[in-house]
């Protein structure tokens, strides 16, 4: 008999009913809602029904709350101020799990999932959004869906899905000093493309992958959505198990122990069978910075902005001539001569602790030459940050030490570029108007951003000096 | 939502690759409530509109021909990126019930077929083909078929589609799946009663 894949373990264990035609129907065990969940509650209500099972359901608001204030008075938008009172009474009404704005759980859905111990192996979760598959970093089928479907989920803890194809991702090597998480993954989009993920679901593995800590390895579940598919999956190794050990919503005591025997069952088989393979050369990674409207678009910090003229694809090549005049580049600059406006650190991509640890220790002793915001990702993010004293050195480097959320990453809450402004992101889409209307993003790790900030325009962080914060 | 059975309607070409959910709809309009209006003016704001508000003239939705489309022929990668359903919330705000496309994004493509818009996956080559055969001929119109799981175009020419059985049977009908979902409801009780006991410590 063939071995199973980690994926196809969970999947396996969570259908509830196959049809003849293929479609399953599959069984969630965990549903995060955000503010932005407000259509699916209300279609909920509209349809007359409740939440099936409330207490396998989490709320926090996240795309809407500021990040300046937390007071509600100062939204001064009233569509976004019914989003996010509304969190407040849909919360409330359906009895689920929540933490609310202000309180210190508070945070960026995918940030806080695994921070609680709710995001666990073994596990199916969905959210309605589409970075969900961060969560797949503790080796858990986690994946973003519609307002439908949210609503779906919410009256009967299942979902009809296909099972998807399966592909490993096997990163070689050792990442090189200054090369992150961030870096891998936009490696990985830029070698497979935009859609090579798409209809797949991913493991990444590799000795690359086994050496990344938690939080790195979240930063490339996280942006697997940006390479097509809805799945990134890790498997759960001794890191997994003592991250989560402890944690809120975690198992404890002799259900501590089961759990921990059955995760080990988890790993894929050796003899796992997956519908395509593909490497990647963890030593040749370096720092990267994405120049177009695709996170396909990166190059590596030391290379050029590339040159539409020759590629020999057309529809590729206009795309690019597309992208450099919507960016304001010229082929052949170098990257590290692009000038930013502004900086953003954080996002669900880049706001945990090592995230502002890595950021911080680039900006000890430096000053911000553009303005720059530092978002952590969550209420208990914020409060290690600042006992390990992170927020003194942001401040005195001049950047801004906000309050938890989405901010501008998506700018729903009003963290936003002006027009033509140009930014340096740790966020994970570098879309179009992404970071507000003719906003220009580009991708960094959390060190490059922080490095950009204080240069003012993009530098290898691998010859900035640096000392552990 | 409403059942998809057959489309006789004018299509537009919407030549740019991964156009993603964040230009089909902007995310500041992603506050507006679907029963507050509206939509069909978000769909494609910012490549539709200036900043004063008026049509761009090089924009395909904004030509003539193509105003009343009710089809759209995409490049590849429609519709990745933001999981927002609101984006096809604009599309049928604007009268387009299908789009077809040499790949979509997944999280848009079951978007899609949960609120009645047909997505219909043909070959690059294809979708090429066609768009350049609606540059050529605007205004001309393609007659589709679910049931036959076809495409004409005006010059005859017959495409076949294929599509899961699951998400066809349900666009024929206009099913809300959580009606059929619940015909299962023994079986997630007994799902539900056994996945707690092997798994206790959930």
């Amino acid at each position: 008999m063939p071995g199973l894949s980690l994926f196809e373990k969970i999947w396996n264990r969570h259908v509830v009913v196959e049809r003849d035609d293929g479609q399953s129907l599959l069984y969630i065990d965990r549903h995060l809602c955000h503010d932005g969940s407000f259509n699916g509650f209300s279609q909920l209500r509209a349809a007359g029904r409740k939440v099936r099972r409330p207490k396998q359901t989490y709320a926090t608001p996240d795309h809407y709350t500021p990040t300046h204030t937390a007071s509600i008075a100062a939204v001064e938008d009233p569509q976004a101020r019914r989003i996010i009172e509304g969190i407040d009474v849909n919360a409330k009404e359906f009895g689920v799990h929540y933490f609310p704005w202000g309180d210190a759980r508070q945070g960026i859905a995918h940030v806080v999932g695994p921070e609680q111990g709710i995001t666990l192996p073994g596990l199916t979760m969905v959210c309605g959004d589409s970075h969900t598959s961060t969560h797949g970093a503790l080796g858990c089928i986690a994946f973003g869906i519609g307002a439908s479907e949210v609503a779906h989920v919410l009256a009967t803890q299942v979902l009809w899905q296909r099972k998807p194809k399966t592909m490993r991702i096997n990163v070689t090597g050792t990442l090189g000093f200054g090369v992150t998480g961030k870096d891998l993954i936009l490696g990985v989009i830029r070698q497979i493309g935009a859609d090579g993920g798409t209809g797949y679901a991913i493991e990444y593995a590799g000795s690359a992958v086994e050496a990344m800590s938690m939080e790195g390895r979240m930063t490339v579940c996280n942006m697997t959505i940006e390479a097509g598919s809805r799945f990134g999956l890790i498997a759960p190794d001794a890191k997994t198990v003592e991250y989560i050990e402890g944690r809120t919503y975690a198992p404890k005591d002799e259900k501590w122990e089961r759990a921990k025997a059955f995760w080990a069952s988890l790993p894929s088989d050796a003899g796992a069978k997956f519908d395509r393979e593909v490497t990647v050369d963890g030593d040749a990674l370096a720092p990267m910075v994405t120049w177009g409207n695709s996170p396909q678009d990166a190059v590596q910090v030391t290379e050029s902005v590339p040159d539409p003229s020759q590629e020999t694809d057309d529809d590729r090549r206009s795309a690019m001539l597309a992208a450099l005049d919507y960016m304001g580049l010229k082929a052949g600059q170098p990257i590290s001569s692009v000038a930013v406006d502004k900086v953003f650190i954080g996002a669900c991509t880049n706001s945990r602790i090592e995230d502002l640890r890595a950021a911080a220790a680039v900006a000890k002793g430096r000053k911000a030459q553009v303005p720059t915001l530092v978002v952590p990702g969550s209420g208990l993010v914020k409060q290690q940050a600042e006992a390990e004293g992170l927020d003194k050195i942001f401040t005195e480097a001049g950047f801004e030490w906000r309050l938890p959320g989405c901010s501008m990453c998506v700018g729903m809450n009003g963290d936003l570029l002006r027009p033509g402004e140009r930014s340096a992101s740790t966020s994970n889409r570098n879309f179009r108007g992404r970071q507000g209307k003719d906003s220009r993003t580009h991708l960094v790790s959390p060190a490059m951003a922080a490095a950009a900030a204080v240069s003012g325009h993009f530098v290898d962080v691998r010859e900035m000096s640096t000392e552990a914060v | 939502m409403e059942a998809f059975v057959s489309l006789s309607a004018t299509a537009a070409p919407i030549d740019i690759p991964n156009c993603d959910t964040d230009q089909i709809i902007p995310a500041r309009f992603l506050r507006h409530l679907r029963t507050d209006g509206g939509y069909d003016r978000y769909l494609f704001h910012d490549l539709r509109f200036d900043d004063a508000g008026d049509e761009r003239e090089g924009f395909v939705l904004n030509q003539a021909a193509f105003r009343s489309a009710e089809i759209i022929v995409a490049d590849v990668n429609w519709g990745c990126g933001s999981s927002r359903e609101n984006a096809v919330d604009a599309l049928l705000a604007f009268g387009i019930r299908c789009v077809i496309a040499p790949s979509f994004g997944d999280i848009h493509y079951n978007n899609c077929v949960n609120r009645g818009v047909l997505p219909i996956r043909l070959p690059r080559e294809t979708c090429d083909q066609l768009r350049a055969k609606l540059h050529s001929s605007p205004g001309s119109e393609l007659s589709i078929s679910l049931e036959a799981q076809s495409i004409d175009d005006a010059e005859g020419q017959r495409y076949t589609f294929e599509i899961a059985e699951f998400d066809k049977f349900r666009l024929l009908r206009g099913l809300d799946d959580v009606g059929l979902t619940l015909q299962y409801e023994g079986a997630i009780e007994e799902f539900e009663a056994q996945h707690g006991e092997q798994y206790d410590w959930l």
